[in-house]
C-alpha cells in the first residue's frame, strides 16, 4: 500500500529530473540518514534533519531543523533536487511549497518492524537509482535477521523485559505495547513486561513492582534522565525488580537500539545476548 | 521625555492638555512608524534563507523577463503570504493589548489574562492530541486547518463563557471579568495538561512548538481563512479609541460624557477575541506584543487611543515582521520558533519600561 503510495512521487521525479541529476538529496528523519550511508550515497547529501546523527559525518551537514518543523525557504536555499522524509515529516504548507518548486518530496513509512526496515531500504535504494546496492543490503540484512531468528527460536523461557526511557526524579517512563523499544525486545527473543499499555508512559511504584522484570533496558545517557545500578537497587520500586536483584541491567546507544536503520539485526542481536548471557551476569550487564 | 509622561491613560484632558505639543508629537510618531512598516516589510520580502533579491525580482518583473520556478515559489509561495500573515497577526496582538488594557483600565491587561489566550491554546491541543479521532467526513472537510480552526473556536468559546460569566442584566463587570479569566485560564490550562498526559512522543513534539508560535505554516488558505476576520477586528477597533479615551475617567464619568459604556465594552470584547483567536490560530502561541507594544507607544505618544490603536497596529505589525525575520536567518536553513524571539527581545524591553516608570512614576 505505502509504495502505492509513493508511486506518484517517485515518478514525478522520474519526470522532472533524470535520476543521476539527483546530485542534491535532503534528508529527513534520523534512521533515513544511516540507510543513504549503508547504501554509499553519502556524496549525493547536502542536508539532513535535527533527528539525524549517526554515522557521526552526518552531523557535519547543515541542519534543516526538526523533521516536523521544516522551514520551506531553510530546504530551498540547500538547493536540492530530492527531498526524502520520514512519513511524519512537515509541516504540510513546507511539502505543498516543496511540491509547487517540482521539488521530489519522496516520504517514506516510519513503522518500527523488520518489514518496515526492508521497505525503506529498497524506497530509498530506487529513489536514489542505487538498486543493486539496495539489493545487496537488503539480503545482507535478511541474512542477518534470518540467524537472529534462529537464535531467538532457542529460547525456551523468554525473559520479560523493561525498558526504562527516563528516570526524572525517580519517576519511571517505560515502553509499551506499539513502541519501537516492544519491537526490539521482541527482535531480541524476549517479552516486553509492560505490553498491557499503550506508548510511552509514566508508571507508579506499584505497577513496576507487580510487573516483575526479569530485565532492566535503557539507553546509554548522562544527566537527568541517567540512572546508575545503585540508583536503581535503591529505587522504592526498581530495587524490588527480579532485575535489579539478579543485576540484570542491560544499556545501550539510542540511536543504535532504536534507528530501525541498517544495523537494527545488529543492536537486536546485542540485545539478545545481553538479555540471555552465556557467562553470568555482571553489575555492569 | 518630560515627566509629564505617564503610563496610565490620563483621559481626554491629557491630549487636550497644555499644548498641541502632543498631538505634533503623535503625529510624528505615527509617521515614523509607518516608515517602519513600509520598511521592515520591503526588507522581509527581500531577507530570507532562501537569496532570493527582491531588486532581481523586480527588475526581472519590470522588463518582462520571467522568474524561475524558484523564484516564484520563494517569492509568491512563501514570502508574501507570511509577509500578510505577519503584518495582521502583529497588528492583531498589539492592537487587542491596548484595547484590552484601556478596558480594564489596567496596563497589564492582555488577551493572555483574560483566558483567551489559554483557550485558544486548549482548542488546539485538543485538535493535536484527539483530531484523529474525528468523523473522516469532518476531517477530510477541514483537513490540515484543524488546528488553526480550533484554536479559533477555543478562543471564542472562552471569551463568550467569559462574557456570559461576568454580565448580569446587560451590565458587564470588569472586575468579575478579569477574575474570571483567571479562573477560565486555570482550568483551560488543567484541561491541556490532561491531554498532554496522554499524548503520544510525536504529539508532544507538536505541542511544544504551536505553544512557542510561527509564521512558518504562513499560507493563502490559511490566510484567506483568518484575515477577514483580523481586518474586521483591526477595522473596529478605531471605532473604540473616544470611548477608551471616557472610560478612562471612569465608567461614570465616560457615561455622562454621553457614551455607550456597556455596547462599547460588548464590541471591545468581541473585537479582542476575534483579533486575538484569528492570529493565535494562524501562528500559535506569540507572546509579548500585546503587552509590550501598547507601553512602550504610550511613553512616546500618551495615552490618547485615537493615536495609540493605529500606532499599536504599525508598530506590532513591524515588529513581529522584524522578529520573524531573525527567526528565518539566525540558524538558517532551520528557523527558530518566532516566540522565543519575541520574549527574548520583549522580556528586557519590558523590564525596561517598568523600571523607567518607577522612575519617573512614584509607586
Amino acid at each position: 500500500m505505502i509504495r502505492s503510495l509513493l508511486a506518484p512521487f517517485l515518478l514525478a521525479a522520474a519526470v522532472a529530473t533524470p535520476v543521476a541529476a539527483q546530485d542534491r538529496v535532503v534528508v529527513v528523519g534520523g534512521g533515513l540518514a544511516e540507510i543513504v550511508y549503508a547504501l554509499g550515497q553519502e556524496d549525493r547529501l547536502v542536508g539532513r534533519d535535527t533527528t539525524a546523527s549517526f554515522p557521526p559525518a552526518v552531523n557535519d551537514l547543515p541542519d534543516v531543523g526538526y523533521m516536523r518543523a521544516l522551514s520551506p525557504e531553510g530546504l530551498l536555499r540547500l538547493d536540492p533536487d530530492l527531498i526524502i522524509a520520514s512519513e511524519g515529516s512537515g509541516p504540510p504548507e513546507t511539502i505543498a511549497i516543496m511540491q509547487n518548486a517540482k521539488i521530489p518530496f519522496v516520504q517514506v513509512t516510519e513503522e518500527t518492524s523488520v518489514a518496515s526496515v526492508m521497505e525503506r531500504v529498497s524506497t530509498i535504494a530506487q529513489t536514489l537509482d542505487a538498486a543493486d546496492a539496495g539489493r545487496a543490503l537488503v539480503a545482507r540484512l535478511q541474512a542477518q535477521f534470518d540467524d537472529l531468528s534462529q537464535v531467538t527460536a532457542q529460547v525456551s523461557a523468554p525473559r520479560r523485559v523493561m525498558f526504562i526511557l527516563s528516570a526524572q526524579d525517580g519517576r519511571i517512563n517505560t515502553a509499551g505495547a506499539g513502541t519501537g523499544a516492544e519491537a526490539m525486545i521482541e527482535l531480541a527473543g524476549a517479552v516486553n513486561a509492560f505490553d498491557d499499555i499503550e506508548g510511552y508512559r509514566l508508571l507508579t511504584d506499584e505497577a513496576i513492582a507487580a510487573a516483575a522484570p526479569d530485565v532492566i533496558l535503557m539507553m546509554d545517557r548522562d544527566g537527568a534522565h541517567a540512572l546508575s545500578d545503585d540508583g536503581i537497587r535503591a529505587h522504592p520500586a526498581l530495587g524490588l525488580t527480579p532485575a535489579a536483584q539478579s543485576g540484570r541491567i542491560v544499556r545501550m546507544d539510542g540511536i543504535f537500539l532504536l534507528g530501525f536503520g541498517p544495523r537494527t539485526a545488529e543492536a537486536a542481536r546485542a540485545l539478545h545476548d545481553a538479555v540471555y548471557p552465556t557467562t553470568p551476569p555482571r553489575q555492569e550487564g | 521625555m518630560g515627566g509629564s509622561d505617564r503610563a496610565r491613560p490620563t483621559g481626554p484632558h491629557a491630549m487636550r492638555g497644555p499644548s498641541g505639543d502632543r498631538s505634533l508629537r503623535a503625529r510624528v510618531t505615527m509617521a515614523v512608524l509607518v516608515v517602519f512598516v513600509a520598511m521592515t516589510a520591503l526588507a522581509s520580502m527581500g531577507i530570507g534563507a532562501a537569496g532570493v533579491s527582491l531588486p532581481q525580482v523586480l527588475s526581472k518583473l519590470w522588463s518582462g523577463e520571467a522568474l524561475s520556478l524558484r523564484e516564484q515559489v520563494v517569492i509568491f509561495d512563501i514570502r508574501l503570504p507570511r509577509l500578510f500573515t505577519g503584518l495582521l497577526v502583529g497588528a492583531s496582538l498589539a492592537v487587542s493589548g491596548a484595547v484590552m488594557q484601556g478596558l480594564f483600565r489596567n496596563p497589564l491587561a492582555d488577551p493572555g489574562i483574560v483566558g483567551v489566550g489559554a483557550g485558544a491554546g486548549l482548542g488546539a491541543v485538543l485538535a493535536i492530541v484527539l483530531g484523529s479521532f474525528l468523523p473522516a467526513a469532518v476531517l477530510a472537510m477541514v483537513g490540515a486547518h484543524i488546528i488553526p480552526l480550533a484554536a479559533f473556536l477555543g478562543g471564542w468559546a472562552a471569551t463568550m463563557i467569559l462574557y456570559g460569566v461576568s454580565t448580569r442584566q446587560g451590565r458587564t463587570s470588569v472586575a468579575t471579568m478579569l477574575l474570571a479569566g483567571i479562573a477560565l485560564g486555570a482550568l483551560a490550562g488543567a484541561l491541556t495538561g490532561i491531554l498532554v498526559y496522554i499524548a503520544d512522543d510525536q504529539q508532544l513534539r507538536d505541542l511544544t512548538f504551536w505553544g512557542l508560535g510561527s509564521l512558518a505554516g504562513a499560507s493563502w488558505t490559511k490566510l484567506a481563512a483568518a484575515a477577514p476576520i483580523m481586518l474586521a477586528a483591526l477595522i473596529a477597533a478605531p471605532m473604540l479609541a473616544r470611548a477608551l479615551n471616557g472610560l478612562a475617567l471612569g465608567e461614570a464619568a465616560a457615561a455622562h460624557m454621553g457614551i455607550a459604556v456597556q455596547r462599547m465594552k460588548t464590541l471591545a470584547i468581541l473585537t479582542v477575541a476575534a483579533a486575538t483567536g484569528a492570529a493565535v490560530a494562524v501562528s500559535g502561541g506569540i507572546g509579548f506584543i500585546g503587552i509590550v507594544v501598547p507601553h512602550l507607544l504610550r511613553l512616546l505618544m500618551g495615552p490618547d487611543h485615537r493615536f495609540l490603536l493605529p500606532a499599536a497596529a504599525c508598530l506590532g505589525a513591524g515588529l513581529l515582521l522584524l522578529a520573524d525575520m531573525i527567526a528565518r536567518l539566525v540558524i538558517a536553513p532551520a528557523e527558530l520558533p518566532i516566540g522565543i524571539v519575541t520574549a527574548v527581545l520583549g522580556g528586557p524591553v519590558f523590564l525596561w519600561i517598568l523600571l523607567r516608570r518607577r522612575g519617573i512614576v512614584d509607586m
